[in-house]
């Protein structure tokens, strides 16, 4: 079984806004084209034309209905990929010590040359993050775009995961969590962002900020007051009114 | 085992080389960064996509189509040579040909209807994004059976845009996401536009300003809005005339703005039962008058200084005048409109109207912004500052296709100009080349002459009866019968009634039907099983009754098999293309912008751009402009044609670039042009200047900036047109003035729906009796649009289509998930299954439209969902309503564009024993790209 670092110089991970996420799968997609033709083996797809297709990804967005106690029902869109735990369950039941988190920032990867596709950690991950590639018998997970985040040939502004690149939205935003004073862990202070099951004890890096209270409108604002009992008074108003503009009457 | 790490290099290099060009996954128009790599054979292949950071469209951001691009260049349905149609019709039968033969076969059926009778071809282009080229190719055919898909998208929603204040949304606008505080939404599928609804949602979210969802389907933008108005569908101009009465009862209009930019003071003759009636006051110019409320006296609209009067009236000759706003007022403030009377209707309590109505006035006048910025408008006054009101909107096909939908489009275009949010910060903002009042669009043309091009442009604006496209006899003029009694204002034209028109020989027989992206006998028509079996059906001859169809597609779409001769289109990353200000631009409310296609990589197949293969057979064909004096070819491709053609003098389709290479919208062909495009990333782009980015129809420096872009000869300002006195002209037609009239049986409705106010009123619900369940479609954000078949990647997010329903009809049914359903309609009936869906209007079904495909279509094996589990709610709908008993048969459509009223549908739920298949199911169609592999490993790069 392996063994994780005593600790991380850094926690790279994702926040992801719950309120802002459309559910339009442009993360999984990119993901999915960036991770076909980058890490380790591609992420293959049988049955692409068939009657059951079925695809690695290692991202996925789910959908959800809230149905609140009084009030409308509401649906939530969650997306889902590894959470680059502190306490990696993944990691620790590792036989052959190809999954392993990264000492400088946190990141939980495989290695796939090491990796004997016995599908222990994804047994063990109680998010279901894990895919095992059919095609390669190997392992699959989020890297975090660990080729994309220190990449000396992207463009500065473009060393991000390629779910984040590319989100419509502006729902992902990537960071340090470790850093109490970076842009994400603001964001996850102000917003209440949380931890996916935290009872599982697996202290996930990723954060998720939460849906905004919904359907308040009819609590807000009083209704409107007319300024004439009849209709017919109207255009009374409308004189007195247009007196009272710039350039008006007096 | 300790803890140990690999050498990991993770600075991998990403490509060998980045193209840029621009995304057609859908219409949203993205630019994109398309990496390259060598391949196992050394040549280059796409290996990433992803956003173009310095787009206008996208900033870099790419939705889930654009990033599976690289599954379209690869897909198994690509057409690989032109095909010859050896088998009956319908079945799939082709043998691959030459392009030489292609064209030779077409040049033989198309050059004897043009010395004949031109009309005998219909040329009508589907999802077309060239349509000013193609429309051209048209006009020089001379045949006046052109348009492309707008009369079944959102007719309904552009026309009334156009008509009310010179413009509508996405390509013609789009909220001022950075400054507005309050969107609300109407009846927006998860669709137009793409990826900047979501920045720009995106950048709402982040400002904490606030989302209010009007949609019966709460999903996708829906779902993250504040708050979610569950609308009956059908009924949304009603709930949107009674925020009106809510806002003009409370006083909340702008009476500023009102005064001087709209047509609210203008005057309006109240002399019933003469030709008079109900037309503005003008003077001897044709200028509308207003009272100016110095003088009190009459005075054009646009005179330095003028006040127009909001309140007074004129008396000349007997006649009274009343100012447009007083007849606003009679009617939106009658009881008519009031919460408590239109909610039941609707499906919305009355004090959730009133809430949605308060806080609309409250962001509006309480958060109105000021932006410290002068300009000056087209009377020569000028302002210190731009008044902004906080609240904008955003509205599409949800509310667009309904038989009622061009008044409630109308509604809305007047509810957004009576806050005083339309082109003020805050508010709703046009994109070049609009704003455009339809004044100054074209007029439909349909005068043909054998052996010449059509009179002018097919489509445009009537503005009276004199405008319509009929014959001398009075009998439609297009195929399509647009722009006549039956639907005037129908400037799209009306694609949906091409294939039943034509084969039952109404208003005529036609020859040719050529159709290019339009899977007509799938998803894209109403009544798909109908218009299958209109496209096979012989005469007493055996000869087909629609005797040739020419079809163009990149994929083996359902439609392929139901043509005789298929010519196959590349795809958007195999061909040039112009994205152009002559036609549906890519514009930003700050910028003016075009862009381009350019082939990163070639085809590997014996495939030709659609617009090439056009240029050759209009070379061919020896049509005026296509050749020279000499009989040579004027363009050598469609790229030639982008960087040569000149629509007027110094006027192109590209606006960068022109002349010596620093000229802008003006300016001589530059053989440099397109280079220049792909060396800037395949766009072009140029900001507006900041005293001209608001008030752009008044703004004085927007005119002029406007000129010399090109975009118009001269200034244009103009007043919104909350009253559309062109209706008013069908209207007195209709009750017997004018030379040109109506027939009888379509008076009343011409009457009664043709009003210059907006109206709202219940749709033709003739046949429904016992159907009561209403019915909508919408596609997913993953999948846009249906033009790029079902990609590996994508058809693993949507591979089948349940029946969404609302939680009080499952149990209503005794249905649970996965159960199965017979939904039937007056027209129809189809098995489906089920599942239930709570955050649903209570009275509404819906599915994911287009998922279901045929078999043996698409490069999809025979048992794939798609076909085995997925459907089609089209089988439901009929371009005609049931009969009435009366002798006639009327369209399933929008009495004044003839939009398809997709969203009209009822039907009727029974539970069912689950089938083998969703039903109906159609016998396979051989395919004639077989099927796609069994398994993608795709990486280019070692």
């Amino acid at each position: 079984m392996t063994e994780l670092p005593d600790k991380t110089d850094r926690k790279m991970g994702l926040v992801i806004d719950l309120d802002t996420c459309v559910g339009c799968h442009a993360c999984v997609i990119s993901c999915k084209g960036w991770n076909t033709e980058n890490y380790g083996a591609p992420l293959s797809d049988q049955s692409p034309y068939g009657a059951d297709p079925s695809g690695t990804f290692l991202n996925r967005v789910h959908s959800y209905e809230v149905q609140p106690q009084d009030g409308l029902a509401q649906l939530v869109h969650f997306p889902k990929s590894c959470l680059h735990c502190e306490d990696a369950p993944c990691v620790t039941v590792c036989p052959t010590g190809a999954s392993y988190k990264r000492r400088e920032d946190g990141i939980v990867l495989v290695n796939e040359s090491d990796c004997i596709g016995c599908g222990l950690c994804a047994w063990a991950c109680p998010y279901g993050a894990r895919e095992l590639d059919a095609a390669e018998g190997v392992m699959k997970k989020c890297t975090l775009c660990v080729d994309r985040i220190y990449n000396e040939n992207l463009p500065e502004e473009d060393r991000l995961p390629a779910c984040v690149r590319t989100c419509p939205a502006g729902a992902r935003h990537f960071g340090d969590l470790g850093d109490p004073d970076s842009a994400v862990s603001q964001l996850v202070a102000e917003r209440g962002g949380f931890d996916l099951m935290p009872e599982q004890g697996t202290r996930p890096v990723n954060k998720y900020l939460p849906p905004r209270p919904k359907d308040r409108i009819a609590a807000a604002p009083q209704a409107l007051e007319p300024v004439v009992e009849k209709a017919t008074g109207f255009l009374g108003w409308l004189d007195r009114a247009l007196d009272r503009l710039p350039g008006g009457g007096d | 085992m300790v803890h140990r790490q690999p050498v990991l290099d993770t600075s991998p290099e990403v490509s060998d080389e980045v193209r840029q060009t621009t995304c057609y996954m859908c219409a949203c128009r993205c630019g994109i960064n398309v990496h390259m790599k060598a391949g196992a054979d050394g040549e280059k292949q796409v290996a990433y996509i992803e956003g173009n950071r310095d787009h206008p469209v996208n900033k870099g951001v790419l939705c889930a189509k654009g990033s599976a691009g690289i599954m379209q260049v690869n897909a198994p349905s690509r057409l690989r040579a032109p095909l010859k149609r050896v088998g009956p019709r319908g079945s799939g039968d082709f043998e691959e040909i030459s392009w030489d033969e292609a064209l030779e076969i077409a040049t033989g059926w198309l050059k004897p209807l043009r010395e004949e009778a031109p009309e005998k071809l219909a040329f009508f282009t589907g999802r077309d994004q060239s349509q000013s080229f193609t429309g051209w190719w048209a006009q020089q055919f001379g045949t006046p059976n052109y348009a492309a898909h707008g009369g079944f998208c959102s007719v309904n929603m552009a026309t009334a845009g156009i008509y009310t204040m010179g413009g509508s949304f996405w390509e013609f606008g789009q909220p001022d996401w950075d400054q507005t505080k309050l969107l609300l939404l109407f009846g927006v599928a998860e669709d137009h536009d793409s990826n900047p609804i979501k920045m720009g949602l995106g950048k709402i979210k982040a400002r904490g300003a606030r989302v209010i969802g009007v949609n019966p389907v709460r999903t996708g933008y829906n779902a993250v809005a504040d708050d979610w108005v569950g609308i009956t569908p059908g009924t949304d101009g009603l709930f949107i005339l009674s925020l009106v009465h809510e806002l003009m009862k409370a006083g909340k209009i702008d009476l500023d703005y009102l005064a001087r930019y709209t047509n609210a003071p203008c005057l309006v003759a109240e002399a019933p039962g003469t030709a008079q009636h109900g037309l503005l006051l003008r003077d001897e110019d044709g200028k509308a008058l207003v009272i100016d409320r110095a003088s009190g006296k009459l005075t054009p609209f646009d005179r330095p200084g003028v006040r127009p009067d909001l309140t007074a009236s004129h008396d000349r000759d007997g006649v009274t005048y009343r100012p447009v706003l007083h007849l606003m007022a009679d009617r939106y403030l009658s009881q008519e409109y009031a919460p408590e009377t239109v909610a039941e209707r609707c499906g919305i309590p009355a004090k959730r109207i009133r809430a949605v109505a308060a806080e609309i006035a409250r962001v509006a006048f309480d958060e109105a912004i000021e932006l410290d910025r002068e300009w000056t408008d087209f009377r020569g006054e000028t302002h210190k500052t731009m008044v902004g009101r906080p609240v904008s909107f955003h509205a599409m096909r949800g509310i667009s296709a309904h038989a009622n939908g061009f008044q409630t489009c109308r509604a809305l275009h007047v509810l957004q100009i009576l806050l005083g949010t339309v082109e003020v910060p805050g508010g709703f903002r046009f994109k070049p080349p609009y704003p455009k009042p339809s004044e100054i669009h074209p007029k439909p043309h349909c005068c043909v002459t054998p052996g010449a091009p059509l009179d002018g442009p097919h489509l445009g604006f009537v503005h009276g009866p004199e405008d319509l496209a009929l014959k001398e006899d009075g009998s439609p003029a297009r195929i399509d019968k647009a722009f006549t009694w039956e639907n005037p204002m129908s400037a799209h034209g009306l694609m949906h009634m091409v294939i039943s028109n034509a084969h039952a020989g109404d208003p005529y027989k036609i020859d040719t039907l050529f159709m290019y992206m339009a899977n007509m006998a799938w998803n894209s028509s109403m009544n798909t099983k109908g218009v299958m079996e209109m496209l096979t059906d012989t005469d007493e001859s055996g000869a087909y009754v629609i005797p040739r169809i020419i079809y163009s597609d990149a994929y083996s779409s359902e439609m392929v098999a139901y043509a005789d001769l298929v010519l196959p289109d590349t795809t958007y990353l195999e061909r040039h293309d112009c994205i152009s200000l002559l036609d549906r631009p890519i514009c930003e409310a700050d910028a003016m912008a075009d862009a381009i296609r350019w082939p990163v990589v070639e085809p590997d197949r014996d495939v030709r751009g659609f617009q090439s293969v056009l240029i050759d057979l209009g070379a061919r064909l020896g049509l005026p402009g296509f050749i020279d004096e000499a009989g040579k070819a004027v363009y050598a491709d469609y790229a030639d044609y982008i960087v040569k053609h000149e629509r007027k003098p110094g006027i192109g389709p590209l606006a960068g670039w022109r002349g010596d290479g620093t000229e802008v919208g003006r300016g001589a062909p530059n053989p440099e042009q397109m280079q220049r495009y792909i060396d800037n990333g395949g766009f072009f782009e140029t900001h507006i200047p900041e005293a001209a980015a608001y008030y752009k129809p008044w703004n004085a420096a927007y005119q002029d900036w406007a000129v010399s872009m090109g975009l118009f000869d001269s200034a244009q300002p103009y007043l919104f047109q909350l009253y559309v006195e062109p209706l008013r002209h069908f209207q007195l037609a209709a009750e017997g003035h004018g030379d040109r009239q109506p027939p009888d049986h379509l008076r009343d409705r011409i009457k009664s729906t043709m009003d210059p106010l907006p109206i709202w009123y219940e749709t033709d619900q003739q046949g429904n009796d016992g159907y009561t369940v209403n019915a909508l479609t919408q596609r997913p954000m993953a999948m846009y649009h249906s033009w790029g078949s079902q990609n590996a990647w994508l058809r693993q997010l949507h591979g089948h289509n349940p029946l969404y329903m609302p939680t009080r009809l499952m149990r209503e049914h005794g249905l649970r998930d996965g159960d199965w359903a017979l939904v039937s309609s007056p027209h129809g009936e189809i098995t489906v299954p089920v599942m239930e869906m709570a955050a649903l209007n209570d009275n509404t079904v819906w599915t994911w439209n287009a998922i279901g495909k045929r078999k043996g279509a698409w490069a999809l094996e025979e048992d794939a969902p798609e076909a085995t589990r997925g459907f089609l709610l089209n089988h439901l709908i009929h371009e005609l309503l049931p009969p009435k008993g009366d002798g006639l048969r009327w369209a399933n459509s929008d009495p004044i564009t003839g939009q398809a009223a997709w969203f009209d549908l009822k039907v009727r739920i029974e539970k069912v024993a689950p089938p083998a298949e969703s039903r109906p199911s159609f016998p396979p169609i051989k395919s004639p790209v077989g099927t796609g592999p069994k398994g993608l490993r795709w990486k280019v790069g070692k």
